[in-house]
This record gives structure tokens, C-alpha cells and sequence, in this order.
């Protein structure tokens, strides 16, 4: 039997991106929350530079929930299934990913919004993709802009300015949407190779620009400014200069004393009452059952597992999952399309072994719909970015670009002269919904406590594919133009597990279509909240966590603004 | 209770979780006897001794057999040092018995495997081969043309490569890259802390630092936290 627990105001799954977020303004409100983590605190003590550690094993994670629940996947429901992978992409922690992720905190472009209606009215309805499930948001950028705002401030984020409120600023990207003000801070520095870049970039006539970092390029509340020794990728900060939620918006929350972390809890399902209505959650810990009650719960784990949850969570009011009485709980499912990256190898040594990945240029010409459509054979595109990362084992595990064999003193001699001189660039590109992509539970594979993991049936489309190979010809002109003396393109993978997951909870105002509305609340179950990118519904050309968490505010505090309302 | 007794979700207390990583290993985890190890090491290679440690998980003769691969792989020549000198394979022998224990059978029909290969084509052990007899036996794994290998010839090469890359290049904390020879082969700047913005210009490159990063205070003279314990619940694995 369930040990239960006293009943909170709001219950919140997961401590991560956007658990961690959601947490300060609704203890700010003066609401009792607790926040329910699968993982422990970390401390800077943890964060070694130790690539062997954390980029070949894994990461020093006290807790190994995620990895005992790696999700399936089949291209389509006829195809055999993938290598499982070995690794979860992501990690259980007080700050869940924003402990090791790159941290690169974007906004989305205006266009992101509205794919459909822009497409319609710029090419015709035609050129939107033939089945694609991809839906307008039912909210526009400027809605937002005011939560991208305070996240930026409220977690500390370093970058430059495009476009403020209508004034285009070169500096920054000046295909951004409008923001109210300048970045809490100013972006992280360059470095000798990223001005090589932004120098060729010029040549070429586009407009490169720092990218923005949730990584203090000054002392900012309370923590230094970033020392730049590398090892950010997969790995955390031992000055706390990465701003993941761990370090800014938990302890934040936890001080004003309307905010209870419990750790090492594992929530296996939600229960409902007679009315419909989400009574609270059921989790073990140090092997005992525990049921909290809460007025609201907010779902926050990652997408996979927010699917998860709902579809196990079985009750005669919803006998196909918690909130999927319109079967919509783990459609519209995308795994980001930022694969088939670009490699080129230089002539000199470029100095890419300190820094960190989110300490780069960026180039915005071919993103989005910043660039004309009419004759090509697809729509969207890609964010080029090439940042200050590098490694011993993995610089040593170099492509020898067809020059060298693979080991041997031919190797020996190839990796000596030319560890230094290659760098691979980060494509992320815009990725759309389809019918045949959905998740749902493994029929066959359990985790150890005996429910079912994600299975992931899914698979990049022509619209993708296409995209990929016209961003891959930027990219390849972008580093020939620095002087690049070879050129490699990865091909495009298919649409596995990853850290940038879109989809199975979608946002949208048709109930019938998606399975939150416009604030992040089930459409069906009036006080459970949503939280995380599967509610996004476009996935940009960009990392979705800076979205993700200006969206966990806002379900935040329309909670707070109609507390009645949801909680009653 | 006493930390030991802690009982994780699944039921295990940590006294049986401890035991169950030495068997399993978990790449996450830094032991705190390696800790102790590799301050022994720096302190008998301090005095000059050359005797090396015993071996933790490979048979001497595996260890030959591993040695003469490696060797070939990232040979020693006017480049200077190569696998040997890095002590790639004390790298491996220490990790088969932690965070690559899954690998341990890989090894022991692959070493095997490829000695009988050895004595089938050239009569001799494959330590004992000349180096373009070994290069040209390494050369059949590799395009997958040896026979005798479990699952395939190129697996094992491919794992032996991966796992010498790491044992050259890796921290020497886990056993391998001794005396840094991995990262002055390509001439890796070094761990810093912090990397001033003249540290990442292109044009001079910064100075050589060669520590550890176990051997910088914040990461090794603190109580280790339960992360660097390692995991409180199923190990998991790595390759």
C-alpha cells in the first residue's frame, strides 16, 4: 500500500529544463509545490574534466533511471527495429540535461509559429509537405516574447541583440523576431578560429553572429563568468557559469520556502478521480510507495517519458492513457532534424581545444523562411553553427578524410599534423510532424520495474532529406571560403532517440488534434499541465530548450493568474 | 542507518550496489582505490622503479598478445612514442575489470583468436610475428578477412582500436597515456581550468600543461559525493 502523503498545491514530475523553470514563479505566488526528481544534487566536485568519463562512458549521474528505459525504434510500423542504443540520450539530476547540454538558448523565428499559414500564403498550399500533421501554434512569437524575456533574465543568458523592437541591429541575427531589450549579458567571446569564420562568412555576404548561451559571459547572479576550459559538452560546470536550472531557477524557488525538492523519486503513474480530474502521483522511493496528492500536477519529465506516464496511466475515464481519449498522446512525434552534419579539414592549426560548444558563430541566412523558397523543392531550413570544442580522444579519432589509413605510423603521422585542424559543424534544421510518426508503448520491452519503455516509430521524410543535403552545400561554401582544403558530408541517420525530441503532447486550441491548448493544459483533464517539448509542434532550426522553458513559465503563470479556475 | 544500508527504489542497499559495481563496472563511476593507485604509481614512477604492476585482468599472455596489436596500431617511430610507451594496454587490462568488464570475453576469444590465426598462416605466436607479418594479419581483421573471430574478425578489430585510442589519447588516470605521450603526439595543449582568450587564438598556440584532472585539488581532495561513487541503482554498460 502507498504511503500518502499531504496534498499540495501543485505537484510538479521531473526537476529538469522545465520543471526546474516552472517551479520559481509558482513558489514565488506563494503556491505549495513540491518537485518530484528521479535524480540527486550534483556538485561542482562532479564536474571533472574528464572526457573519458563523461563523452566515452556516460556521466558520473548518481541516478541511472533513463537508462533503464531506452526508447525503442522501427522506421515504420513494417520495418525491423533499430540497435537499441546503448545510453539514453539524456540524464536524471536536480536540473535534469541543463546540468551537461551545450547550452545554446534560442529563441524561435517568427516563421516557426506559422508554418502552415505562412507556406500557404508565400508558395500555396501545395508545397506544404503531402502528410504532414504540422498545425499553425495557436499563438504567434509576440505572445512569447514576454516569458522568453524573464527566462533570459531569470536564468542568465549571454548573446547580442538582433532586433529590438523593430530596430535591426547587424551585430546579432537580424533575422530574429523582435525582443523588448538587449541579453541580460553580452555573448560569449570569440576566438581566433570563429573569427576566421565570421571573416569568411562576410566574404561570402551573410550576416554571422555570436550565438546565445545560457552560460554567463560575466558574473551574473551571484556566479562567475564562464572560464572557458572546455569539456561543456556532456559535461557540467564546476564554477556553475552554465546556467541550468540547478544553479539559478531551483535554489531560487527553494528560497522563498513554498518549494519542497524530493530526490531519488521515481513516479511510475498519475491517478485520476471519478470526476475525470488528476488527484495526484504515485512514486517510489528507497524502496517504499508513496502517493502525493496535489490540486495540480505538471507533467515535466522528457518527452519520451512524459508519453510514458500518460500512457500507462490507464483508468475507466481513460481507458487508452491519462488525457488520450482523442488518441492523440504520442502523435505528431519529430526527432529534430540535426544530423548529417559537415566536416572540413584546414590547412593550419585552428586551436579548438578549449571553449565550448555554445561559444560559436552562427549564420541565419538559410534558416526558417529567411531565404526564397519559389524554386526549390522544399520548405524550412537550417541554423549553421561552428563553435570552440575539442578533445584528446576524440580529436585522435579523426576522419583521415581519405588521406591515411586508419592506423599504423601512416595514422600516427596524419593525426600528429592534423588533430588540430579539422572542425566538424552543427546543422540544425526544420523538422515537421507526420502521420506515420508517432510514439507509443514497446509492446515486448519492459524497464526493470516492469513497464513498457517508448517506442519510437519513426522516419526522416523528402521534405527532411532534401533540406539536408541544401543546408550541407551552405555549409561545405561557408568553410571553403575560410580556406577548408577537403570536405566531408555525413549522410542523414533516421529518427532514433535524442536529446532533441519533439511532439506526443502537442499544443493547440482543436482538441481533436492536439492534446494540450494554447497554456499547456490537457484538454481533457482540466488541472494537469503539460510541460517540455512535446508540446512543441515545429521544432525550428534551433535548440528547443530556450522555448521550452519560456513556454514552462507561461503554463507557470497562467496557473498562478487562474488558480481558482484550474485547482477547483 | 549507515550510508552502506541505504536502499535504493529497486530494493538493493547500497552494500550490495558497491559489490555489484565491481562486478559489472559502470562507466560513470571513479573509484576511490584507482584514486589511491594512481598516486602509488606516481610515487613508484617518482622513484624511478621500473617493475611494472601486476596485471588486474588479462593473462600475461593476453597482455603480450594485446601489447604486440597495439603497438602496430599507433606504432613507435621517428613520431615518437605510440601505444607501448602510453601503456595503452595497463589502460585496457584495469578497464576489463570495471567499466569495460563486458568487453572482458571479447578479449578472451579475440586475443586468442588472433594467435591462433598466428601459428596457423606463420607458426608462431603473433607477439613473436614480425611487424609485416602482424600488419598483415591485422590488416585481414580489419577488412574482415580473418577467420575464427566471435562475433567477426572486424569487430574485434575495431574494439582493440577504439580501446588502444582511448588507452593513448585517455587521462592518465585510467592507466593509459603514461607520462602524456598521447597528448604530445598531437600536441594537445592540455586541462586547464581556465582558458584565457590569448589560450584560444590560433596564432601562438597556448603552452603544454600537463596534469591530470584528478591531480587539480577540486576533483580529488574533497569527499567524493554518491555521483562519483557511482551509480545507486542498476549499473549500466558501456563500450
Amino acid at each position: 500500500m502507498a504511503i500518502e502523503l499531504k496534498k499540495r498545491d501543485v505537484v510538479i514530475v521531473g526537476l529538469g529544463a522545465a520543471g526546474g523553470v516552472a517551479a520559481l514563479p509558482l513558489a514565488r505566488a506563494g503556491l505549495d509545490v513540491v518537485g518530484l526528481e528521479a535524480g540527486t544534487w550534483l556538485t561542482p566536485e562532479d564536474f571533472a574534466p574528464d572526457e573519458l568519463r563523461n563523452n566515452v562512458r556516460g556521466w558520473p549521474q548518481a541516478v541511472q533511471k533513463a537508462n533503464r528505459e531506452i526508447p525503442t525504434h522501427r522506421r515504420s510500423p513494417s520495418a525491423p527495429y533499430s540497435p537499441r542504443l546503448a545510453v539514453h540520450p539524456m540524464m536524471n539530476a536536480v536540473g535534469g540535461t541543463t546540468i551537461h547540454y551545450w547550452g545554446q538558448s534560442w529563441r524561435l523565428n517568427p516563421w516557426d509559429f506559422k508554418v502552415v499559414s505562412e507556406t500557404r500564403r508565400r508558395y500555396g498550399a501545395s508545397r506544404l509537405p503531402s502528410g504532414s500533421t504540422v498545425e499553425d501554434w495557436p499563438f504567434g512569437l509576440e505572445a512569447l516574447e514576454p516569458y522568453y524575456d524573464i527566462v533570459e533574465h531569470e536564468l542568465g543568458v549571454s548573446g547580442k541583440a538582433g532586433n529590438i523592437q523593430g530596430k535591426v541591429d547587424a551585430r546579432g541575427n537580424i533575422f530574429e523576431g523582435p525582443r523588448r531589450r538587449e541579453y541580460p549579458m553580452p555573448p560569449l567571446r570569440g576566438t581566433g578560429f570563429t573569427e576566421m569564420m565570421t571573416d569568411a562568412a562576410r566574404t561570402l555576404g551573410w550576416h554571422p553572429f555570436p550565438g546565445p548561451a545560457a552560460v554567463t559571459s560575466r558574473a551574473y547572479d551571484g556566479r562567475p563568468a564562464c572560464a572557458y576550459h572546455g569539456f561543456c559538452a556532456r559535461g557540467g560546470c564546476h564554477i556553475r557559469s552554465k546556467s541550468s536550472t540547478a544553479v539559478t531557477t531551483i535554489p531560487k524557488a527553494q528560497q522563498t520556502k513554498r518549494f519542497e525538492v524530493v530526490t531519488e523519486a521515481v513516479v511510475t503513474t498519475l491517478d485520476v478521480d471519478g470526476n475525470g480530474r488528476v488527484r495526484g502521483v504515485n512514486y517510489l522511493k528507497g524502496g517504499m510507495e508513496y502517493f502525493q496528492p496535489a490540486a495540480v500536477v505538471l507533467l515535466a519529465s522528457y518527452v519520451y517519458e512524459n508519453v510514458r506516464l500518460l500512457l500507462v496511466s490507464k483508468s475507466p475515464a481513460f481507458p487508452n492513457g491519462l488525457s488520450n481519449n482523442h488518441g492523440q498522446v504520442g502523435g505528431h512525434y519529430f526527432s529534430h532534424n540535426q544530423q548529417a552534419p559537415v566536416t572540413a579539414l584546414f590547412p593550419r592549426d585552428l586551436n579548438t581545444w578549449y571553449g565550448l560548444p555554445a561559444q560559436g558563430v552562427a549564420v541565419d541566412e538559410w534558416a526558417d523562411d529567411n531565404f526564397d523558397h519559389s524554386k526549390l523543392d522544399f520548405i524550412g531550413g537550417g541554423n549553421l553553427w561552428v563553435y570552440s570544442d575539442r578533445r584528446p580522444i576524440a580529436a585522435a579519432e579523426m576522419s583521415t578524410f581519405g588521406r591515411a589509413p586508419r592506423w599504423g605510423a601512416a595514422w600516427k603521422a596524419f593525426v600528429r599534423q592534423n588533430a588540430d585542424r579539422w572542425n566538424t559543424a552543427y546543422l540544425q534544421k526544420t523538422t515537421l510532424p507526420y502521420e506515420g510518426n508517432y510514439l507509443d508503448l514497446d509492446p515486448m520491452v519492459r524497464d526493470p520495474l516492469g513497464f513498457p519503455v517508448i517506442r519510437i516509430t519513426a522516419d526522416y521524410k523528402e521534405n527532411d532529406r532534401r533540406l539536408s543535403l541544401f543546408i550541407q552545400d551552405r555549409m561545405a561554401e561557408w568553410f571553403t571560403a575560410a580556406g577548408a582544403v577537403a570536405i566531408e558530408r555525413i549522410p542523414l541517420g533516421t529518427m532514433g532517440p535524442t536529446t532533441h525530441a519533439y511532439g506526443g503532447t502537442r499544443m493547440g486550441d482543436n482538441a481533436d488534434t492536439n492534446v494540450v491548448n494554447r497554456w499547456g493544459i490537457s484538454h481533457e483533464v482540466p488541472n494537469l499541465g503539460v510541460l517540455g517539448a512535446s508540446v512543441m509542434g515545429t521544432s525550428g532550426a534551433r535548440n528547443p530548450t530556450l522555448t521550452v522553458q519560456a513556454l514552462a513559465w507561461r503554463t507557470a503563470d497562467y496557473l498562478v493568474k487562474n488558480w481558482k479556475t484550474v485547482a477547483t | 542507518m549507515s550510508r552502506d544500508d541505504l536502499v535504493d527504489a529497486r530494493g538493493f542497499s547500497r552494500r550490495v550496489l558497491l559489490a555489484r559495481t565491481v562486478r559489472f563496472g559502470a562507466g560513470a563511476i571513479v573509484p576511490v582505490e584507482m584514486l589511491v593507485r594512481t598516486s602509488r604509481a606516481a610515487a613508484a614512477a617518482a622513484q624511478g622503479a621500473a617493475a611494472p604492476e601486476p596485471l588486474e585482468t588479462l593473462t600475461a599472455a593476453e597482455a603480450a598478445t594485446l601489447d604486440a596489436i597495439a603497438a602496430r596500431l599507433v606504432p613507435t617511430d621517428e613520431n615518437g612514442p605510440g601505444a607501448a610507451e602510453a601503456r595503452a594496454t595497463r589502460y585496457v587490462d584495469r578497464a576489463l575489470g570495471g567499466a569495460l568488464a563486458d568487453s572482458r570475453e571479447a578479449y578472451r576469444t579475440g586475443l586468442a583468436a588472433i594467435d591462433a590465426v598466428a601459428r596457423a598462416s606463420k607458426g608462431a605466436p603473433f607477439a613473436q610475428l614480425s611487424a609485416a607479418d602482424q600488419d598483415a594479419i591485422l590488416t585481414q581483421m580489419e577488412s574482415n578477412a580473418a577467420a575464427g573471430f566471435t562475433p567477426d574478425a572486424a569487430t574485434f578489430f575495431n574494439l582493440v582500436r577504439t580501446h588502444t585510442i582511448q588507452g593513448t589519447f585517455g587521462d592518465p588516470f585510467y592507466g593509459g597515456n603514461a607520462n602524456f605521450v598521447g597528448w604530445d603526439l598531437i600536441r594537445y595543449p592540455g586541462i586547464r581550468l581556465a582558458a584565457t582568450a590569448d589560450d584560444q587564438r590560433m596564432d601562438p598556440l597556448p603552452a603544454r600543461v600537463r596534469r591530470s584532472a584528478y591531480d587539480h585539488a577540486m576533483f580529488t581532495k574533497r569527499r567524493p559525493s554518491r555521483a562519483r561513487l557511482g551509480p545507486i541503482e542498476e549499473p549500466w554498460r558501456s563500450s
